[in-house]
């Protein structure tokens, strides 16, 4: 098992979530989880990836989703040098029990109609956790987002992979792409 | 301000602006507002007569032109016609730009009559396309198509434009720059990496230079020629590389692979060094990957980083366009070799003695009937070092690699990697459209003949004499060799009976082409000439040949090349030093 989080940058085109899943199914990738949303940059979108790489390089995987047109930047989101946080909303007996271990793991809960209604956020292990306590309790439903994760301290991925975001002409942008090509 | 056009009119615009002469395709509702403008370009277009003949008339073209072949086809099954030539250009890295129409912007996703998701559909298989529904967009997705499909490694590109997007008025503006923030390919190779590379290289004792169809693709092969002679290592040509190294030349051992010469074969899997151009290390090069040349060093040069470590670990990775490569490459040899130059004088005796010992060859047919690999061989021979080659895919595609002489880039075109039955005669028609002076044989299979020869009517009506030969065994002759190898014999669905039916001459007179036919030996040669000597129409020559030819050497799928056999149950007799 080895697992690793890609933080990519897309262009904000229609589309481009289907080119990167196709990708992956076709070339037999096994995503854990995917999450895409917005960026500071209107026309650019970001998606955590969790992958669960078994028989295929790392590399590999970078170079060939960097091959999408669409897709500006890629960088491992490594655990020690990123924050990497997902969102658990989950519906359980409202019981003493439950309750008590929403606390214990800082978890928001609404008690409403006989189910308690708890919303955590935390680091992927810590969700497991509570939610292989939690199945003690009895689940009724969950719902979870997804890894999303960011690199820690003063740089932005966009200053790694967009600086020379720009226009594309016959010159060589030497290093102008993703992580793996330095 | 500039007078307002219909989106059509801006789309035929854009492809004059971008430098197209020819394209190929067939109207139909969807597409109909942009062949109204194509009725009054400059463009030639070609009537083709199904779409797929569209697409692989467009990759010939570009195969043989080096420029970026264009076919157009309207939408839903017009487009999915397309899809097979997409993927073919795809697995053959060839540039080539689609335009499919699309239904109105407003009736997409409504499954609205003649719909379908082109872009869903070829999101796998092309480089990358488009959906465009904003007359104003058409100009910058056109310029875009063509330079993603031409830079970088080569491929296809579909630009899908709804129907009202092409009625509406828009302003047309052809972009001075493009603004693709993720799309720079590397051209210019890390220097340091040169520099080991050239090391290996001198260092190598049984050194091969292992060649794929991307020095065709960069232009290369003046430089290769200059790399190979000045390293003195033997050469490989993949199936795709054929062309890019004279075959007369010394260091040339042929064509590596499932079906190449035993001294490719063996030369690779005994090397010490690797010296990889623009190749992939593809399942019908390697044979089974973990026993494909295991003492070799590979040092691999390649403008796509993710062929790098795809299939082979590369000990020194070249990322870049292999002319810029090799332009670097060849003085930091030239200067590495003045400290230490390796003798490969006991490599050249092993490489030899392979080359000398296990020629390719054939045996005539006992029963006295027509050799297929002989009646290829006399082609190429007659037709000359000029003449432009495309194949179909089986027995005769082999034979066409083996037994024709290739001594110049972008005289061998076909279906490599996707592997393509009917791929010949449509690319045969590009190539011909591409260079109108130079002799064109579709080298084809009776199989794979009745898959695409309707494009012979667009050939006779559009003066594009080409000539066709169909190597007539009246079967699936690919299919039958390996159910004679590994399937006991029984030969299920691979008798077409086309000895009998269809009757290919009259078939070719039906459709305006000269019909020939050549059953004997003594007939081969003057059958040529005198298809050589007709350049007003098409000919068709069947040739009825012996059946039961197999394609030799042979590495069955999935075994390591070290089993190569040179003929059925045969395997090379080596020295015992050798083993």
């Amino acid at each position: 098992m080895a697992i690793h989080t890609l933080a990519v940058l897309v262009e904000n085109s229609p589309g481009v979530l289907a080119r990167v899943a196709s990708l992956f199914s076709r070339r037999g990738y096994n995503i854990d989880s995917l999450a895409v949303g917005p960026t500071e940059n209107p026309k650019v979108s970001r998606m955590t990836i969790v992958l669960n790489l078994e028989g295929h390089a790392l590399d590999q995987v970078n170079a060939q989703l960097f091959k999408l047109v669409n897709v500006i930047g890629i960088s491992e989101m490594k655990p020690a040098e990123s924050l990497q946080r997902e969102l658990l909303l989950v519906k359980v007996a409202n019981t003493p029990k439950s309750v008590e271990l929403s606390k214990k793991f800082g978890a928001k809960f609404i008690e409403a109609n006989g189910v308690l209604e708890v919303e955590a956020v935390g680091e992927r292990a810590e969700i497991e956790k509570f939610l292989t306590e939690l199945k003690a309790v009895g689940i009724k439903e969950l719902v979870q987002s997804g890894v999303v994760a960011m690199e820690k301290g003063a740089t932005t991925l966009a200053d790694r992979t967009l600086t020379t975001m720009g226009t594309a002409n016959q010159s060589n942008q030497d290093n102008s792409t993703a992580d793996y090509q330095n | 301000m500039s007078e307002k056009i219909t989106g059509a009119q801006s789309l035929v615009k854009a492809l004059e602006q971008t430098g197209v002469d020819v394209m190929f395709g067939i109207p139909g509702g969807a597409i109909l507002p942009a062949y109204d403008p194509i009725f009054d370009s400059k463009i030639r277009h070609i009537l083709v007569r199904h779409e797929q003949g569209a697409g692989h008339a467009a990759t010939g073209y570009a195969q043989v032109t080096g420029k970026v072949g264009v076919c157009i086809a309207t939408s839903g099954p017009g487009a999915t016609n397309l899809v097979t030539p997409l993927a073919d250009a795809q697995m053959d890295s060839v540039p080539i730009v689609a335009i499919t129409g699309q239904v109105p912007g407003p009736a997409i996703g409504t499954d609205a009559f003649q719909e379908a998701d082109i872009r869903g559909v070829t999101m796998p298989i092309t480089k990358h396309n488009y959906l465009i529904t904003n007359p104003d967009e058409i100009p910058n997705a056109i310029a875009e198509a063509f330079y993603i499909a031409r830079t970088g490694r080569p491929g296809p590109v579909l630009v899908d434009i709804a129907k009202d997007a092409l009625q509406m008025k828009t302003e047309f503006k052809y972009p001075s720059n493009l603004n693709l923030a993720g799309y720079n390919p590397v051209v210019n190779p890390d220097l340091k990496m040169v520099q080991q590379a050239a090391q290996l290289i001198c260092e190598s004792k049984k050194p091969v230079l292992y060649i794929g169809g991307g020095i065709i693709k960069a232009n290369a092969s003046a430089e290769l020629m200059q790399l190979a002679e000045l390293i003195n290592a033997p050469v490989v040509t993949t199936l795709m590389a054929r062309g890019a190294f004279p075959d007369s030349h010394r260091l040339h051992l042929g064509m590596p692979g499932m079906h190449g010469t035993v001294a490719a074969v063996t030369a690779l899997q005994k090397a010490d060094l690797l010296i990889t151009l623009g190749a992939r290390f593809d399942d019908r090069v390697t044979g089974k990957l973990s026993s494909f040349a295991t003492k070799a060093k590979v040092i691999h040069a390649d403008i796509d980083p993710a062929e790098i470590g795809k299939n082979r670990h590369a000990d020194v990775p070249l990322i870049g366009d292999l002319k810029n490569i090799l332009k670097a490459l060849i003085p930091t040899v030239k200067s590495e070799l003045a400290k230490n130059k390796p003798d490969l004088t006991s490599w050249w005796q092993e490489v030899d003695s392979w080359r000398n010992r296990f020629p390719l060859g054939f045996d005539e047919p006992a029963d006295g009937s027509l050799s297929p690999q002989y009646v290829i061989k006399r082609i190429g021979e007659i037709s000359g070092p000029d003449a432009i080659f495309a194949a179909g895919v089986g027995q005769h595609q082999m034979w066409a690699s083996q037994f024709i002489n290739y001594e110049k880039p972008r005289t061998w075109l076909n279906s490599g990697g996707l592997g393509t039955m009917g791929y010949a005669v449509p690319a045969a028609m590009g190539a011909k459209v591409g260079a109108p002076n130079q002799t064109v044989w579709a080298i084809d299979g009776d199989g794979c003949f009745q898959m695409t020869n309707q494009e012979l009517v667009t050939c006779a009506l559009n003066n594009i004499p080409i000539k066709v030969a169909v190597i007539n065994n009246e079967s699936l002759g690919m299919v039958r060799q390996w159910q004679t190898l590994f399937y006991n014999q029984r030969y299920s669905n691979t008798d077409l009976h086309s000895k009998r039916v269809p009757d290919f001459k009259l078939l070719a007179e039906a459709m305006g082409c000269v019909g020939m036919r050549c059953e004997s030996k003594a007939d081969v040669d003057k059958t040529i000439e005198a298809a050589m000597a007709i350049n007003d129409r098409p000919v068709v020559v069947d040739f009825n040949v012996h059946r039961d030819a197999m394609v030799w050497p042979m590495v069955a799928a999935g075994t390591s090349n070290d089993e190569i056999t040179v003929a059925r149950s045969m395997a090379p007799v080596w020295d015992s030093q050798e083993l």
